[in-house]
């Protein structure tokens, strides 16, 4: 139990995936000048992680890594389809996206429409795709996979809803031309880095 | 046919798939020998740094890493509870790492301070050979660093507690900082140092402030810099494998039979 | 020259500093802070994205009047993914130990914004060889600002440029206390943000309004 509490905490706060990773930077920066559309977005975003995360795992377990589909013929434990692991997981991605787009639609049309264009743009969001890689490369079981997913997707919540509150304020700080908007939000999120890496020396 | 006709669309996404398929599996079929030997070229490199067949930083044609390795390192599997050689399994072809992911052949790890999971029941070393004697040891050790699993290899001596070297071949440490302990400079301080105490408990550790020379200092090696958790990672995994729950069982049968 | 008229020179040259997808369009930032610790990385990161790009954009562009609407991303998607499945492939063959350490960040080219971008912004409604022209453009601007990022990073994080010692690191006898803050993660970021003013500042029309 522990374990997965440690691995959750690890992907939230000291594995952050936008602060520690700088993934899915371009949504991160784009969708954050309001604290509404942020928080949006960060729930879709966990969405869609907690979804695709152990679905991405059951096919690399099951379909893609090398012998898996003994499971299906035993001679067929040559078969070895781990260079197909990016396609797969893309699509997988995608489709949970477009699913979850067309229930939000049919079941939740409010939120539907305040997430707006945000919604279709996860499919590209490189956190989700890190973090089916992350999971490929780190050999995750089913459980640790959902964790995990729960894990990285809140991370990103918590990190473009605490950007979007220091962004809100700045629209009324001063800075020269140069810096104005993305430049000034650039170092803002370097700031926010160093603070989440005091995390890095928690060990469980 | 209309472009956005349903038949039109269906086979226009057919055709891209059938052409991205071949694209990508040509590639892999082609390039898919390579890529072994690449891998294994890299683990044989790590491991003859590790003995000191090979000068850590020195670079040397594949083909001849593979020579060195062939004629030099006989690889074997050791049951780690016993401490005897398994036979009946072709070490070529065992996957420790795989083993260590299967319940039927690892077991879970009683809690550790190098928080190991599992421990597979069957590990494989490698023994030097240095004509008809063999020399040296070498045991793969791994564990937990700051961001993710160290995998490496350390070479020991016929005694079982002289160290010729440590040699990391995998680490997500930060680079400049902990992954510095694959930098040569830092490999150089390692031969000579000893494994156990008189007591034949481990006793090599990682110190910060540096260490003295082998001779004087034996039992510590200087921290890397700026690097204390992956450096208390080292510390802990060294002195997990080589105690009772690692290698501790084969490497005191060995120094009962007087060798490997 | 016909063949380097001035739209096919404004394909290619512009998105190095007028319309740089990292500075201005805000594209492709992920992988740029974190394979940035050394020049080594940071070449074969930019070389990898440059050639993703190039060939994605010229294949969409090429298929462009016979892709039906409904499945265009899907199709771009597939085109990219496949492609960079291919680089990887090659890396893993001919640059294996660089491959090890650039680990899941060639897999996210797929997702990586300049690439979708262009071929959806661009190569979708251009002709094949002005997009191809683009597409290497745009990964140019990224490998500049990714090399730029890289060098000052390496340099004044370990002293060393592509692996060799040019400023004599205090422990091997020299005068160079490298600063491991540049190594870590936030560094990147300080340092484009800052790269961005100094970019702004000599070109003002890039600047965002209050």
């Amino acid at each position: 139990m522990e374990h997965y509490l440690s691995l959750l905490v690890k992907s939230v706060f000291i594995e952050n995936v936008a602060l520690a990773f700088f993934l899915g930077m371009c949504s991160f920066l784009a969708c954050s000048r309001k604290v509404e559309t942020a928080f949006g977005l960060g729930v879709a975003v966990v969405f869609v992680q907690v979804l695709t995360l152990p679905l991405n795992n059951l096919l690399l377990r099951y379909l893609l890594a090398e012998g898996a589909l003994t499971w299906l013929h035993e001679s067929l434990n040559w078969v070895d389809l781990t260079f197909l692991t990016f396609i797969v997981f893309i699509s997988t991605i995608a489709a949970t996206v477009q699913i979850v787009e067309m229930a939000l639609d049919r079941y939740f049309p409010a939120l539907y429409t305040s997430l707006g264009v945000f919604l279709p743009l996860i499919a590209v969001n490189c956190a989700i795709l890190g973090g089916s890689l992350f999971m490929a490369e780190r050999d995750y079981n089913f459980i640790e996979s959902v964790v995990f997913g729960f894990g990285t997707g809140f991370g990103f919540l918590l990190a473009i809803v605490a950007l979007a509150a220091i962004r809100e304020r700045m629209a009324y700080a001063n800075p020269p031309g140069g810096l104005r908007g993305l430049g000034i939000t650039f170092i803002a999120v370097g700031l926010m880095s160093i603070g989440f890496m005091m995390f890095s020396g928690m060990q469980f | 046919m209309r472009l956005e006709s349903p038949a039109y669309t269906l086979g226009f996404t057919t055709v891209v798939c059938v052409v991205c398929s071949l694209l990508v599996a040509g590639s892999n079929v082609l390039l898919k020998d390579r890529q072994e030997v690449n891998r294994l070229v890299y683990l044989q490199k790590n491991l003859l740094q590790a003995s000191g067949l090979v000068q850590p930083g020195e670079k040397i044609p594949d083909q001849k890493a593979l020579e060195i390795y062939r004629s030099r390192i006989e690889p074997r599997l050791v049951n780690l509870q016993t401490g005897e050689y398994e036979s009946g399994m072709d070490p070529a072809r065992y996957d420790q790492r795989r083993a260590r992911g299967d319940p039927r052949q690892s077991r879970e790890a009683p809690p550790n301070p190098a928080s190991v999971r599992r421990i597979p029941d069957v590990a494989k070393v490698y023994l030097v050979k240095d004509g008809d004697e063999y020399s040296q040891i070498v045991i793969p050790v791994e564990g937990l660093g700051l961001y993710g699993t160290l995998y490496g290899y350390l070479a020991l001596e016929r005694d079982t507690t002289t160290i010729r070297g440590l040699s990391f071949y995998e680490n997500r440490e930060t680079p400049g900082l902990g992954a510095e302990v694959d930098n040569p400079q830092w490999k150089l301080l390692w031969p000579g140092r000893k494994a156990y105490g008189d007591d034949w408990k481990p006793r090599i550790s990682l110190v910060k402030g540096g260490a003295g020379p082998a001779t004087e200092d034996p039992y510590h090696v200087d921290a890397v810099a700026g690097a204390t958790m992956t450096s208390n990672g080292v510390t802990r995994m060294l002195q997990f494998w080589l105690d009772d729950l690692g290698f501790g069982p084969y490497l005191r049968k060995v120094r009962e039979r007087g060798g490997p | 020259m016909a063949l380097f008229d001035k739209h096919k020179r404004a394909a290619l040259f512009d998105p190095l500093l007028a319309n740089n997808p990292i500075g201005l369009q805000m594209l492709g930032i992920c992988s740029a802070l974190a394979v940035t610790t050394r020049m080594d990385k940071a070449l074969v990161m930019s070389v990898s994205l440059t050639t993703v790009a190039a060939l994605a954009s010229l294949a969409v562009s090429l298929i462009r009047k016979f892709t039906p609407s409904s499945v265009r991303i899907i199709v771009q998607l597939a085109i990219i993914s496949s492609l960079v499945i291919v680089v990887d492939q090659v890396l893993k063959a001919y640059l294996y130990e660089i491959s090890i350490e650039l680990s899941v960040f060639v897999g996210l080219i797929i997702t990586n914004c300049i690439v979708l971008g262009r071929t959806e912004g661009f190569a979708m409604q251009n002709p094949p060889l002005i997009s191809l022209l683009d597409g290497i453009g745009n990964g140019l601007g990224y490998s500049l600002v990714l090399l730029t990022v890289g060098f000052i990073r390496e340099l004044f994080g370990t002293g060393r440029v592509f692996g060799f010692q040019a400023l004599p690191l205090v422990s091997e006898g020299g005068w160079f206390y490298p600063n491991s803050m540049f190594l870590l993660a936030p560094a990147a970021f300080f340092i484009i943000g800052v790269l961005i003013w100094f970019l702004r500042t000599w070109k003002p029309e890039q600047q965002e309004e209050n």
